[in-house]
C-alpha cells in the first residue's frame, strides 16, 4: 500500500504553532535542526530576506542611475546618519557608497539569495524526498553548513558598518583594485568579504558533499539512475560544480586575505604604482592569476544557478502538461556535458586582459560548445508543451515564462563568447543585459515556480491562484522593462559600473546619444514597480500559512514523483514505510491507464 | 526510517555512506591544492630571471632546510604506516594495539608540527638587508647576542640605532639551482668568511625585512601552503585524537562503525601525507 491517501490533518499544521508533545524544544526544533525539511526552510526563508535586501541595495543605487547627485527618497537621511558623509552626505549617494552597494548587491544575490534558495533549500527539501531517502546523509553536516551560511551572510552584512564600509571592488573583486582599497584600514570591508567567502565557499563545500553522498546512496529500492527525476539530476550536476569549482576560489580568497593582511604580493605587479605613489609591496605577483582562479569557480557558477531552476521547471512542465518530458535522456547527458564544459570556458570572461589570442580562440570554442547541451535542455523542455493540455497554475506560468527569458539569456551570451564582438561589448550594460535575464527573469523566475509548487507539500496549504497570478504577470512585465533596455544601453556603448549612469561620458558632450541616458529613468521606474508587485507574493506566502485553501490529498497536483507520495507535511523521516520504485519519473497520460498519471511507488 | 548504510555497504555502490563522503571531500580537497600548486607555478614561472636577492623579484633557492624537512618527511609517511597498522589492529579486534599504533600516529602529526613551527622561527629570525649601493645581503641578526624575530627598517630606526651587525650568509651550493652559475660573493672576505660578522651602517640601508611572507612571493606562497598544510596536520590529529581515546564505548557497543571511522579518517591521513609529498619537493628542492 502505498501512502498517498495519508490526510493532511494527520500531521497538524506545519507552523501553526500546534504544539505537540513529543516535539522537540524550539531551539532543537528551529535553530539547531537536523532534519532536512527544516533545515531546507530555513535556508529558503534566510535566502529569501537577502534576495529582498540585494534587491532594495540595487534599488537605491537604480534611484541613483536615474537622478544622479539628487538625494535618495525614504532612505536618504538614514543612509546618510549610518553610514556618515563620505557615503550619504546629505542623503546623496556618494561613489563610494555606489561601489559598496553595488558589489554587495552582486554578492549577496549569487552567494546568499540565489545559491542558497536553489541548492540550499529547493535541494535540502526536495531532494531526500525524490529520492526516497529518510534525510540526507550526514544530517549534522547538513546543519553545520547552514550556520555556516548564516554565519558567512552576518560577516557579510556586518561589513557594511565598520569603517570605510562594505568592500566596494565589485562582486568579481579584482586585484589590485581590491587589495589597495581602503588598505589603511586592516580590517576593512574586502577582509570581512574574504572572511565572509571562505565560510560561504566551506559551507557549500559540505552541502555538496552531503547532496552527492545522498543522491548516490540513498536512492530507494528500485530508482536507478534513469529512474531519477530532472531535478535530482540537476542537483547532482550542481553538487559536482560547487564541489570542485569553489576551491579554487577558496585558495583565491586566502591569497587576497594574506595579501590584504599580511601585505603579500600574490596578485600585486612589480612597481605597482597608485595616486598614493609607489606602493610598498615586494610585488612580482599577477593579477590575471586572480581573474582565473575567480573565473574558474564564477564561470561554473553561473550553471549552479541555473541547473536547479531548470530541474524545478521540468518538473513543473511535466506535471502541467501531463505528459513525460520530451528527451528526458538527452536532457540528463545534457546536463551531465554542461557540467563537464562547464570547467573549460571561464576564461571567455577574460578575453580582454591580453591573455593572448590562441588562448581566446580555445576558449571561444569550448563557449561555443557550452551552449549546445543548453540549447538541447531548452528544446527539450519546448517540445514537451507540444500537444500537452496544459493547466496554467501559477507554478507553471512561471515555470513557461522561464523558457523564452533565458532563451534570450542565453542567445544574447553568444555574441559574448565570440571574442571579437566581446571586445566591443565587454563590461557595457549589455552584458549585464545578458546575465540579468538568465539569471533574474529566468532563475528567480524558477524559483518562485518551485516554491507555489512545494508549498502545498512544505504546508498542506496552496498559496492563492489570484495573488499568484498577479505577481506573475507583473514580474514578467517589469523584468522585461528593466533588462531589455540595458541591450540597448550596452549596445550604445554605455559602460557598466559608471555612479552617474554614464553621464559623464554621455552628457559630458561626447558625442554620443544621450537618448540612451532617458532609458535609465524608464528601467528605475519598472525596478521600482518590480518592487511593489513582489508585495502581493510576500502577503500570500504568510498569509496561505493560515488561510490557503487545504489540500485534498497528498498529492495535489496529480505528480508522479516520491515526494508527493509523502505525508503533508512529510514527518521527521519522511515515508511512513520505504518506499520501492516501480516505473520512470513521468509516468503521465499512459495509454490503457485508468488515471492520467502513474506514481513511481506504484507496483505493476 | 532510519537513514541506510551508515555502517553497512551499500550493495550496489560497495560504499558505506562516510566512504563515499570523504573520497568527494578529498575530490574538493585535491582541487584546493591545486589551485596553490597552480598558483605556484604561474608565480614563478613569472618570476624575473636572475639570481635572488640581488634581483628583488628573482625566485629565491636553497632558502629551506633541507635535511630538517626530509626528517619531517619521514615523520609524516611513518604516521601514514601506522595510520594503516591501527586500523589492521581494530580490524584484528585488538583495541589496545589500535590505540598504541594510533599514538605513533598523533605524535608524529605533533612532531612534525613541532618541527615547522621551528623552521618558520629560522625563517623569522632571518633577514634581508638591501643596501645604497644596489647590492643585497641575507643573514642574521646579532642584537645583543641573538636575531630578533620580524624587524624592518622602520624597527632599526625607531630604535635610533646608527648601525646593525649582520652575520652575513656565504651563498653556498644549496643556495642556486644546479646548472646555475653561482654569482661572486658581495662582501669582502669571500668563500672563507663563513658567518662574517658585519656592521652595516643604518644610513646604508634602503631595505631590511625578516623571511616573512611579505618578502616576496616564493616566501608568500611558501608560508600560505605549508601553513594551510599544518592546520590540515592539526585538524586531522584532532580528530584521530578524538576518535582513539574517546571511543572505548562506540568500540563495545557498535566496532564496526570505530573500524569505519578511523578508515576514514585514514585516508584524510593519507592525503595530508601525499599534499606534503608534493610540497616537500616543490618548496624544498626544486
Ligand atoms: C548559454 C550560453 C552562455 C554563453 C555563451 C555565455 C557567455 C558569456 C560571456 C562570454 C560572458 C562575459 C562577457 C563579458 O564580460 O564581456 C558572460 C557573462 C556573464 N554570464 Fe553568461 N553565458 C551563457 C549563459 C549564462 C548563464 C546560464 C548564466 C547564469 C545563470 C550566465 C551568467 C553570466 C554572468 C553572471 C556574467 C557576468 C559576470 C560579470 O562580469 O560580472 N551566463 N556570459
Ligand atoms: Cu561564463
Amino acid at each position: 500500500m502505498h501512502t498517498a491517501t495519508t490526510h493532511a490533518s494527520d500531521h497538524g499544521h506545519a507552523h501553526g504553532g500546534a504544539h505537540d508533545h513529543h516535539e522537540p524544544g524550539f531551539w532543537s526544533k528551529y535553530i539547531f535542526s537536523t532534519d532536512h525539511k527544516m533545515i531546507g526552510i530555513q535556508y529558503g526563508i534566510t535566502s529569501l530576506v537577502f534576495l529582498f535586501f540585494g534587491f532594495l541595495l540595487m534599488l537605491a543605487m537604480r534611484q541613483q542611475l536615474a537622478y544622479p547627485g539628487k538625494a535618495l527618497p525614504i532612505v536618504g537621511q538614514f543612509l546618510a546618519k549610518t553610514l556618515g558623509d563620505d557615503m550619504a552626505k546629505d542623503g546623496v549617494m556618494q561613489a563610494d557608497l555606489y561601489n559598496s552597494f553595488g558589489a554587495m548587491h552582486g554578492t549577496i544575490m549569487v552567494f546568499l539569495a540565489i545559491v542558497p534558495l536553489a541548492f540550499g533549500a529547493f535541494g535540502n527539501y526536495v531532494t531526500p524526498l525524490q529520492i526516497g531517502a529518510p534525510d540526507m546523509a550526514f544530517p549534522r553536516l547538513n546543519m553545520a553548513s547552514f550556520h555556516l551560511y548564516f554565519l558567512g551572510g552576518v560577516v557579510m552584512l556586518a561589513s557594511f558598518f565598520i569603517p570605510g564600509g562594505a568592500a566596494k571592488s565589485g562582486w568579481t573583486s579584482y586585484s589590485p583594485l581590491a587589495t589597495l582599497a581602503d588598505r589603511d584600514h586592516i580590517i576593512n570591508g574586502q577582509t570581512m568579504w574574504l572572511i565572509g567567502m571562505v565560510l560561504l565557499i566551506t559551507s557549500s563545500l559540505l552541502g555538496a558533499v552531503n547532496f552527492i553522498t545522498t543522491i548516490i546512496q540513498l536512492r530507494a529500492k528500485g530508482l536507478t539512475w534513469m529512474r531519477l527525476p530532472f531535478f535530482v539530476w540537476a542537483q547532482f550536476v550542481t553538487g559536482f560544480l560547487l564541489l570542485l569549482a569553489f576551491p579554487p576560489l577558496e585558495a583565491a580568497g586566502v591569497m587576497q586575505l594574506v595579501d590584504n593582511v599580511l601585505k603579500t604580493s600574490f596578485f600585486l605587479p612589480t612597481g605597482l604604482v597608485t595616486s598614493g605613489g609607489q606602493v610598498p609591496v615586494s610585488g612580482g605577483g599577477s593579477p590575471l592569476l586572480w581573474q582565473h582562479l575567480f573565473w574558474f569557480l564564477a564561470h561554473p557558477e553561473v550553471y549552479v544557478l541555473i541547473l536547479p531552476a531548470m530541474g524545478i521547471v521540468s518538473e513543473i512542465i511535466a506535471n502541467n502538461t501531463r505528459k513525460p518530458l520530451w528527451g528526458y535522456k538527452s536532457m540528463v547527458y545534457a546536463a551531465l556535458g554542461i557540467g563537464f564544459l562547464a570547467f573549460i570556458v571561464w576564461a571567455h570572461h577574460m578575453y580582454l586582459t591580453g591573455m593572448g589570442t590562441k588562448i581566446s580562440t580555445f576558449f571561444q570554442t569550448t563557449t561555443m560548445m557550452i551552449s549546445i547541451p543548453s540549447v538541447i535542455i531548452l528544446t527539450a523542455l519546448f517540445i514537451s508543451l507540444w500537444g500537452g493540455s496544459i493547466r496554467f497554475n501559477t507554478p507553471m506560468l512561471f515555470a513557461l515564462a522561464f523558457l523564452p527569458m533565458f532563451g534570450i539569456g542565453g542567445l544574447t551570451g553568444l555574441p559574448l563568447g565570440f571574442n571579437a564582438s566581446d571586445i566591443y561589448l565587454h563590461d557595457s550594460y549589455y552584458v549585464i543585459g545578458h546575465f540579468h535575464y538568465v539569471v533574474a527573469p529566468g532563475t528567480i523566475f524558477g524559483l518562485f515556480a518551485g516554491v507555489y509548487f512545494w508549498y502545498p507539500k512544505a504546508t498542506g496549504r496552496y498559496m492563492s491562484e489570484i495573488l499568484g497570478k498577479i505577481h506573475f504577470a507583473g514580474s514578467l512585465l517589469c523584468m522585461n522593462l528593466i533588462f531589455a533596455p540595458m541591450f540597448v544601453q550596452g549596445l550604445k556603448g554605455m559602460s557598466r559600473r559608471m555612479y552617474d549612469g554614464g553621464a559623464t561620458y554621455f552628457g559630458g558632450g561626447l558625442g554620443a546619444d544621450p537618448g540612451i541616458l532617458q532609458l535609465n529613468k524608464v528601467i528605475t521606474h519598472s525596478a521600482i514597480l518590480l518592487g511593489l508587485f513582489q508585495l502581493p507574493f510576500i502577503f500570500n506566502f504568510f498569509w496561505s500559512l493560515w488561510a490557503g485553501k487545504k489540500v485534498e490529498s497528498d498529492n495535489p497536483w496529480q505528480a508522479t514523483t516520491l515526494d508527493w507520495q509523502t505525508p503533508t507535511p512529510p514527518p521527521h523521516g519522511n515515508f511512513a514505510s520505504e518506499p520501492v520504485v516501480y516505473r520512470g519519473p513521468y509516468e503521465y497520460s499512459v495509454p490503457g491507464a485508468s488515471k492520467d498519471f502513474i506514481q513511481q511507488g506504484q507496483p505493476g | 526510517m532510519e537513514i541506510p548504510y551508515t555502517v553497512k555497504p551499500r550493495p550496489d555502490t560497495g560504499l558505506y555512506n562516510a566512504k563515499v563522503g570523504i573520497w568527494l571531500f578529498l575530490a574538493s580537497e585535491v582541487m584546493l591544492f591545486g589551485a596553490f600548486f597552480s598558483s605556484y607555478i604561474l608565480l614563478r614561472v613569472g618570476a624575473l630571471d636572475g639570481f635572488w636577492p640581488d634581483v628583488p623579484t628573482a625566485w629565491p633557492h636553497g632558502l629551506l632546510n633541507i635535511p630538517i624537512g626530509t626528517f619531517n618527511t619521514a615523520v609524516l609517511i611513518i604516521s601514514s604506516v601506522t595510520v594503516v597498522m591501527a586500523w589492521v589492529a581494530l580490524k584484528q579486534g585488538n583495541f589496545k594495539k589500535f590505540q598504541r599504533f594510533m599514538t605513533v600516529t598523533i605524535a608524529c602529526a605533533l612532531g612534525f608540527l613541532c618541527i615547522k613551527s621551528y623552521e618558520y622561527n629560522e625563517k623569522f629570525t632571518h633577514y634581508v638587508i638591501r643596501l645604497k649601493d644596489g647590492s643585497a645581503v641575507t643573514g642574521h641578526l646579532d642584537i645583543d647576542g641573538h636575531s630578533p624575530r620580524f624587524w624592518t627598517l622602520a624597527t632599526v630606526t625607531e630604535k635610533k640605532m646608527a648601525s646593525v651587525k649582520v652575520h652575513v650568509d656565504v651563498p653556498n651550493q644549496f643556495r642556486y639551482p644546479v646548472g646555475m652559475k653561482r654569482p661572486e660573493a658581495h662582501h669582502e672576505g669571500g668563500e672563507h668568511a663563513e658567518h662574517a660578522a658585519r656592521e652595516i651602517k643604518t644610513s646604508d640601508i634602503t631595505f631590511l625585512q625578516a623571511f616573512v611572507p611579505a618578502t616576496g612571493t616564493f616566501f608568500a606562497i611558501y608560508f600560505t601552503m605549508t601553513f594551510l598544510h599544518g592546520l590540515h596536520v592539526l585538524g586531522g590529529a584532532i580528530v584521530l585524537a578524538y576518535f582513539t581515546y574517546c571511543s572505548k564505548k562506540m568500540w563495545e557497543t557498535d566496532p564496526e562503525r570505530l573500524t569505519n571511522r578511523i578508515e576514514v579518517g585514514g585516508l584524510f591521513w593519507h592525503f595530508v601525507d601525499l599534499v606534503w609529498i608534493f610540497l616537500f619537493p616543490v618548496v624544498y628542492l626544486l
